[in-house]
């Protein structure tokens, strides 16, 4: 798409440079942090940091969903297909998400286990449509995707479809982001806000983080959108004055999808959810209403998720919270690297550890 | 995994329509788009759904104002 090449424009990437240059206070540090996992990928991808001046930093925060899921709800989910007949229906990134004891869904499929990709939540009805057995789909994301795990629900209902349930882990934004703002010991100046999520959610979700004193621009994933997001940062953080600017126009509007947020929570209510690293949020997950619990599989499996579960060494949840930097675990690259991931960080695409591995710092 | 994709959409139906993403085509489903979507129309897609209905001339605006910094810099 022609569009997308401008946005990777050498020479716009330039002008933006020179601008954020023109911009910077040079002993000051400016700390950024990207919420969004897919904006970490880009950052690393096109080697943004290594472009900007040494005191801006872009710090990667809790945005990617397979990173910030529990040990226990990992392990819970491989106990669940070793012990019934199931199928499972799960998004391509969970497959290599190592449990406590090493294995992942990749290896239990290759035992025989029966584990299907797949791209849409939609996809679940056909695989449902032609067996008999229970089919779990693995719902996972924030507002961006549980829409859609929302939008299967309704679907199932509407043909009748009685052999699915969800493996609910979906969470959402605001109170995680609450919770990075008012931790003590990190110092973040704004936060880049992912863009995908905003389309939803809208503009509304910064507003506390802005009455909080922190700057926030939401911002696409190409160079040129990230770039002229840290500059839009940097002028609120210069001026000392803070407002919700949207740099994702052509995607997120005012109000965000709001057809989106009501199917959203016509099928899911909040509840508390723990956080990788972090622990308990309240309020910060999500889980299905009382008229759709049939479709739930902790219940139909009488599952129990041991939350206190760990993985000695790995300090996830440090990076998750830009605590250190990925290459500040002692593990990185020598026992946790993307063919043989130790930690979630490791696993996914979007995860930080895998980013840094890949494109250096 | 949360990756949106840019879609030129080329068919329209009841509840879904045919988009073509950097050269594949794909069925997404529409029932979270609000705004009515026509042939031509660029939407967002997530997992398999239209997220938003993209807006080319924001685009456009946003590359103009870049263009115009240029100027403001030398
Ligand atoms: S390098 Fe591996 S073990 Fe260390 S934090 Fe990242 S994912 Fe976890
Ligand atoms: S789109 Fe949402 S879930 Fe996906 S990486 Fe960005 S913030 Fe995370």
């Amino acid at each position: 798409m022609k569009l997308i090449d401008s946005f990777r424009d050498k020479e716009k990437v330039d002008i933006l440079l020179k601008q954020i240059d023109k911009l910077n206070i040079k002993d000051k540090e400016y700390r950024f942090m990207e919420v969004c996992g897919t904006h970490t990928m880009s950052i690393s991808r096109f080697g943004l940091r290594t472009l900007l001046p040494e005191n801006i930093l872009l710090i990667s925060g809790p945005g990617c969903p397979v990173c910030v899921t529990s040990q226990g709800e990992i392990d819970a989910i491989f106990d669940l297909v070793k012990n019934n007949d199931v199928i499972i229906a799960t998004y391509g990134d969970l497959l290599k998400v190592p449990g406590s004891n090493g294995e992942n869904l990749y290896i239990l499929r290759s035992m025989g286990f029966d584990i299907r990709v797949v791209f849409s939540p939609l996809d679940v009805i056909e695989i449902a449509k032609n067996t008999d057995k229970e089919v779990v789909f693995l719902s996972i994301g924030f507002e961006t995707t549980t829409p859609p795990s929302a939008g299967l629900v309704k679907q199932l209902v509407k043909e009748n479809i009685k052999n699915v349930s969800l493996f609910v882990m979906n969470k959402t934004m605001p109170k995680v982001l609450d919770f990075i703002a008012n931790q003590e010991n990190v110092m973040v100046d704004g936060f880049l806000c992912p863009g995908h999520v905003s389309a939803i959610t809208g503009e509304r979700l910064y507003e506390p983080l802005v009455r909080s004193g922190f700057a926030c621009v939401i911002s696409g994933f190409e160079p040129v959108d990230v770039l002229m997001s840290v500059k839009l940062l940097m002028e609120q953080v210069n001026k000392g004055e803070f407002w919700v600017e949207n740099n994702y126009g052509r995607v997120v509007k005012r109000n965000g999808n709001e057809l989106a947020m009501k199917l959203m929570y016509e099928v899911f209510e909040d509840s508390d959810a723990y956080w990788r690293g972090i622990g308990v949020i309240e309020g910060s997950g999500l889980m299905l209403r009382a008229n759709y619990k049939d479709f739930d599989a902790m219940e139909k499996f009488n599952i129990e998720v041991d939350y206190s579960k760990s993985l000695p060494g790995c300090r996830c949840g440090d990076v998750l919270l830009g605590r250190i930097k990925p290459t500040d675990c002692s593990l990185f690259g020598n026992r946790c690297t993307p063919e043989d991931p130790y930690g979630p960080c490791m696993v996914s695409s979007e995860g930080s550890c895998a980013a840094y591995y890949k494109y250096g710092g | 995994m949360c990756l949106g994709l840019p879609g030129k959409v080329i068919e329209i139906k009841e509840f879904s329509a045919i988009v073509d993403i950097a050269g594949t085509k794909r069925e997404v489903s529409t029932m979270m788009l609000a705004e009515n979507v026509e042939v031509g129309d660029y939407v967002m897609v997530h997992v398999g759904f239209a997220i938003a209905k993209m807006d080319p001339e924001e685009a456009e605006e946003t590359l103009k104002t870049i263009i115009e910094y240029a100027d403001e810099i030398d």
